[in-house]
């Protein structure tokens, strides 16, 4: 069977790309949306809170780690509209690969999410914001942000497996804000009253932001976080990738 | 056993404090179209998504086309084919992108996963569907491409879960003309139904399940022997009548039930054109005057009552 774990995955990643190709609207809107949030936070909420300087430099790769987190929801809908729906009995009555959907759909979404920070340092770079560091270091900090979208991946995968209906989704979809905002992607932590900042200090998505404003030279960066940046997706993968995986062999139970 | 499609012995599965199939026992030879005919509820569909290895038992051993199909899911999942209540299809692709992503996926190989999505859109008559997406199928044409789908490896044995259901009579009609023709290829087809004329025009033998367990197999023409055979149903004109009625039909006055506010009464009857001619002239000769008369099958609900000795069916249809 492992011989076909490849060509069986591959097979559910086109499949997730032929969706794309059939509404490539609600993939633009996917890509548009941090763009969006960028221009507001940029432009109309403007200037973050205890941040000294080119506010841009600090706001994108904020922008680039949130983004990353809120691909959960996004996985989250994907996979529960797939568990709600016949075609998930068809794939798990046919000789495929174990787990061949599930790797289907993180290869989408990290493709995705690939494409989303192509998009987004686009555009920041079109608003004047530059990247410090070379090239190394600018692939090092997407290579973290991508482990931290990992990461949040196979969570999103675990709460669809567990949740499984569609209202809870919506929850997720709410509750991921806060969560997001309980970060240092908008203002730095020491702005804000102590205890405060000591949570958004332990959010891992801070380590990342933090990591990667170090590595493209912007405020707020800060050495050292690169570790943090690292073990906190590996620590939750650890975690949620075996707990998902046992989830969905336990859907014949 | 190589002439054995499916055995089932001794199933059990609870949901929670629910119990949906309590010791089911069921054999299915070889080349042969096999019913399983209950209400809802009765655990049709559970035992269908145990066999297609979507399930798994409690308890009990089962076999599909020489399998287990707990220890050899994969061997079993080379040899099926699955036609559930619901279309398992992507319903963003077209037809054709779903049977070769199906067919990939049973590892055909691209070429050959292309040819056979072909084959089998002509053979359905879905040739022409193009690019449209499924979910913009009409129901009819959803369900072929559903078998279609299931018939891709040309499966040893198919499955098919009331596969009519909230079809209208003409997509009804294409299923059933499918189903017979997949038979004269060879291969076993268990098939669940709440309608007894569909397990009657096409399976060879009848497995009546309630309550998670088999109450009664046999051959269509068997069972309806059991349960009286085939039944008329005079409506008459005048309530005041019905017991004039009864009193003329040519059966025990305990078999024929009566239905005072439908003016409807019904008994069973063995030779079909004796019995309607005989009843005609009777109600002529009694001056009882009747708005409809007609023959048909006893319908699930009167074999249920007849088995059971109950009449546990909700009246959702009235």
């Amino acid at each position: 069977m492992t011989t076909y774990a490849l060509t069986d995955s591959w097979t559910m990643t086109r499949r997730e790309l032929a969706h794309w190709a059939r509404q490539p609207v609600q993939v633009l809107v996917a890509l548009a949306f941090p763009v969006m949030l960028l221009m507001m936070f940029g432009y109309l909420v403007g200037g973050g809170r205890g941040v000294h300087g080119d506010y841009l430099g600090y706001l994108v790769p904020g922008m680039l780690a949130l983004t990353m987190a809120f691909g959960l929801e996004g996985t989250m809908l994907a996979v529960t509209q797939d568990l709600n729906k016949g075609v998930i009995d068809r794939f798990r009555s046919m000789p495929m690969a174990n787990g061949a959907v599930l790797v289907g759909r993180s290869a989408a979404d990290m493709l995705q999410s690939a494409l989303g920070l192509a998009v987004l340092t686009g555009v920041g770079y079109a608003l004047g914001w530059r990247a410090h560091g070379g090239p190394g270091a600018f692939l090092a900090a997407m290579g973290l942000l991508l482990l931290f979208r990992f990461a949040m991946l196979w969570i999103g995968i675990h709460l669809a497996l567990v949740a499984g209906k569609p209202e809870l989704v919506q929850a997720v979809q709410i509750l991921v804000w806060p969560v997001g905002f309980l970060s240092n992607a908008f203002a730095l932590p020491e702005s804000m009253p102590g205890w405060l900042g000591t949570v958004v200090g332990w959010n891992p998505m801070s380590h990342t932001a933090t990591a990667v404003r170090d590595l493209l030279g912007g405020p707020g960066g800060e050495p050292g976080h690169a570790w943090a940046a690292i073990a906190w997706p590996l620590a939750l993968l650890a975690v949620f990738f075996p707990l998902a995986v046992r989830r969905f062999a336990r859907l014949s139970r | 056993m190589a002439d054995t499609a499916i055995t089932v012995e001794g199933v059990h599965k609870t949901y929670g404090d629910r119990t949906a199939l309590d010791g089911l026992d069921l054999r299915v030879a070889r080349g042969t179209v096999h019913g399983v005919l209950g209400p809802n509820g009765a655990g049709k569909t559970t035992l269908v998504r145990i066999l297609a290895t979507l399930l798994r038992p409690d308890a009990g051993r089962i076999q599909v086309a020489g399998h287990d199909i707990v220890t050899e899911a994969q061997a079993v999942r080379f040899r099926i084919g699955l036609l559930g209540q619901h279309a398992a299809l992507d319903e963003e692709l077209g037809g054709r992108q779903n049977l070769e992503m199906f067919g990939r996926l049973y590892h055909l190989g691209a070429r050959h996963a292309r040819v056979r999505a072909g084959e089998l859109l002509d053979r359905f008559g879905l040739g022409d569907t193009g690019r449209k997406p499924v979910r913009a199928y009409s129901g009819g044409m959803r369900r072929r491409l559903d078998l279609a789908a299931s018939l891709i490896t040309e499966p040893e044995v198919l499955f098919l879960d009331e596969p009519t259901t909230g079809l209208d009579p003409r997509g009804r009609a294409e299923v059933w003309s499918a189903v017979r023709s997949l038979v004269g290829g060879g291969t076993t087809v268990l098939l669940t139904t709440q309608y007894l004329e569909e397990a009657d025009q096409l399976a060879d033998r009848i497995s009546v399940v309630d309550r998670g367990r088999v109450i009664a197999d046999g051959t269509a023409d068997e069972l309806k022997a059991d349960t009286g055979g085939d039944r008329i149903d005079v409506v008459l004109r005048h309530p005041g009548q019905l017991g004039a009625a009864v009193a003329l039909l040519p059966v025990p006055k305990e078999d024929v039930s009566a239905d005072r506010d439908r003016r409807l009464i019904s008994a069973p009857v063995t030779d079909r054109m004796a019995a309607l001619s005989g009843v005609v002239r009777a109600l002529e000769e009694a001056g009882i005057e009747a708005e409809d008369i007609a023959l048909r099958r006893p319908t699930l609900d009167e074999v249920f009552l007849h088995l059971t000795g109950r009449d546990d069916r909700t009246k959702e249809a009235v």
